[in-house]
């Protein structure tokens, strides 16, 4: 049975469509994620996992319950991280996990005991009395991290966990999922981060205007709809553009810079690097972003 | 849309009536003072300066000492701006800007549930000025004992009444600098003209009949009447009238709000 089961799923507000039609399912285990440009309709699928949003329609079944009926009993079992922050300011960093369980109804010696090894595994030990409102961003949402998993969840949902993290933070989070993950907690996330979705997940979709353009494994889509081995060329001269347009090649034109998409070590490759690489060329493996670009378009969203 | 299913609503609200009693258990001495001196200035005040302009005070067959007059109301007033407060500048402070809603309804908690817990919590904090209040007032003699103490559970539902109106408001206001509007066209209104500073019966008809539609005025006879033993209205009537105004405006609360946080 999938954890989550979403079909034709359609959010509207007023008359503005935020979430278009949407079918995807995530597995027991998995770690999935939902990429797409700023108001694709991430958040917005999201609010609607955990029953906040109710679905102007389609259907959501999460644990083979349906959400609109089974809501609370589906709640107990899942953890959220929001993409805002919100935890509560007049509480200090243990008493935000120890009221946070109240509202799952844990036994309270449970909870505690739960609330020390969360402060021990993100690092919070020494902040334990600290007010929230003195937390730095990066705490805070390791804290919000902390929170979501107070209730033992078997699905853990993450908007944007690591936006406005400096490097350090991230990587620290991006350990703490990866250990969650080795555990078989299935996990949901969203991000704008290329690599992390590329580097964590097992699955993803790309969506877009609220609509999914794609889905599949990081490396399948990578192959699918970008290419191993990509060349980056600056500065490309007519040459170069004439015989990429001649042979067929597979390459985006962006003008002051010009990208090829090729197979890794292959005839395209050599030829491109004997011919046309006198000045700055740039060989690289393929990545989740070039498929992201590709897919959504370089320009910028409103 | 507001379909009301009985399983939305569970005594699980009693844990955010906790978080509240929490978060308000680190500000509590500051906020016990203003109940405990407010009566205090406002007796001195009426007393020396006051009482020398209107003599006594013709109230249900009695004359009464301005001060002996006033003193209930006081009582009722407290309640009416502790509880609506809570519900309208603490309550939108925690939707919109601290957001503690949303994260709670990430959790087994309905917003109905949520609502509530607002509501009563806010019933709560009046029941506790009012406690407070009657420390003074009692030995001081303004209040009956033990009679006055029924203020006590009284206050809680006058806190009813007032938080349900607060959040009804809170469901409605688009920034939070508007609940000037309300203020000024209903609670400031009742302040005066609910039989506080001067009696009812002896406004004309037509006047008294909106202060009728008050409920502060409903919570000031029946506050009058256990603190002092006198009133000139039917303390069923009163009651009746204050679990009416709850039933209504607690329900509109949640239609309001409902609106406001689902999305
Ligand atoms: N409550 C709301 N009322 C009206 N429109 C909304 C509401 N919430 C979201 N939208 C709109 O729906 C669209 C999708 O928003 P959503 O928050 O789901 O995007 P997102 O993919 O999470 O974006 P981001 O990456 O910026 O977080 C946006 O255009 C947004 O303006
Ligand atoms: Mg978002």
């Amino acid at each position: 049975m999938s954890i989550i089961e979403a079909q034709h799923v359609i959010k509207r507000f007023d008359r503005f469509t935020a979430v278009d039609d949407i079918s995807f399912t995530v597995e027991r285990g998995e770690f999935f994620a939902l990429l797409g440009p700023n108001g694709a309709g991430k958040t917005s699928t999201i609010r609607m996992i955990y029953g906040f949003s109710p679905l102007t329609s389609g259907r959501m079944k999460i644990f083979g319950l349906d959400i609109g009926a089974d809501w609370r009993k589906i709640r107990s079992r899942l953890g959220v991280c929001q993409q805002e922050n919100t935890l509560d300011p007049d509480l200090t960093v243990a008493q935000n996990l120890i009221i946070y369980s109240r509202y799952f109804e844990m036994d309270r010696s449970v909870a505690r005991r739960r609330a020390e090894e969360l402060l021990e595994f993100f690092a919070l030990t020494g902040k334990r009395d600290a007010k929230v409102m003195e937390l730095s961003g990066g705490l805070a949402k390791r804290l919000q991290l902390a929170r979501a998993l107070m209730a033992e969840p078997e699905l853990l949902i993450l908007d944007e966990p690591t936006t406005g993290l400096d490097p350090q933070s991230r990587h620290q989070v991006w350990d703490r999922l990866f250990e969650l993950k080795k555990r078989g907690l299935s996990m949901v996330l969203t991000t704008h981060y290329m690599d992390e979705a590329e580097n964590l997940c097992d699955r993803l979709v790309i969506m877009d205007h609220g609509r999914i353009i794609a889905e599949g494994r990081p490396h399948d889509l990578i192959i699918k709809h970008a290419a191993e081995s990509v060349i980056e060329i600056d500065g490309p001269s007519e040459e170069l553009r004439n015989y990429v347009k001649n042979h067929a090649v597979e390459h985006d034109d962006l003008g002051e810079r010009l990208i090829i998409y090729a197979e890794p070590r292959g005839e395209l490759e050599s030829q491109v690097r004997e011919k046309f690489c006198v000045e700055s060329c740039r060989f690289r493996a393929g990545n989740l972003e070039d498929v992201f670009l590709r897919l959504t378009g370089r320009g910028l969203r409103e | 849309m507001n379909r009301l299913k009985r399983t939305d609503i569970t005594l699980r609200f009693r844990h955010i009536w906790v978080r509240n009693l929490i978060t308000y258990h680190r500000i509590w001495k500051v906020n016990f003072l203003v109940p405990l001196l407010e009566p205090g200035f406002y007796i001195l005040a009426f007393g020396l300066g006051f009482s020398g302009l209107v003599g006594r005070v013709n109230y249900a067959g009695m004359q009464l000492e301005y001060t002996r007059f006033m003193a209930p109301a006081l009582v009722a007033t407290a309640c009416m701006w502790n509880s609506f407060f809570e519900t309208t500048y603490t309550s939108f402070v925690r939707m919109y800007y601290q957001k503690t809603f949303d994260g709670i309804l990430a959790t087994p908690v309905s917003v109905e549930e949520v609502i509530i817990a607002e509501i009563v919590w806010a019933a709560s904090k009046a029941m506790a000025a009012v406690a407070v209040m009657l420390t003074v007032l009692i030995p001081l003699g303004y209040a009956n004992f033990p009679g006055a103490l029924l203020c006590i559970p009284l206050a809680f539902l006058g806190g009813l009444a007032f938080a349900s109106i607060g959040m009804f408001f809170t469901g409605l206001i688009p920034t939070i600098d508007m609940f000037n509007l309300p203020i000024f066209l209903f609670i400031t209104p009742m302040f005066l003209f609910s039989g506080t500073f001067f009696p009812v019966s002896g406004i004309p008809d037509w006047a008294g009949i909106f202060s009728l539609v008050f409920p502060l005025y409903h919570l000031v006879e029946l506050t009058r009447f256990l603190c002092i033993g006198a009133m000139e209205s039917r303390p069923l009537f009163n009651l009746a009238y204050l679990l009416l105004f709850i039933m209504v405006f607690g329900r509109l609360a949640l239609g309001t709000m409902k609106r406001r946080l689902i999305k």
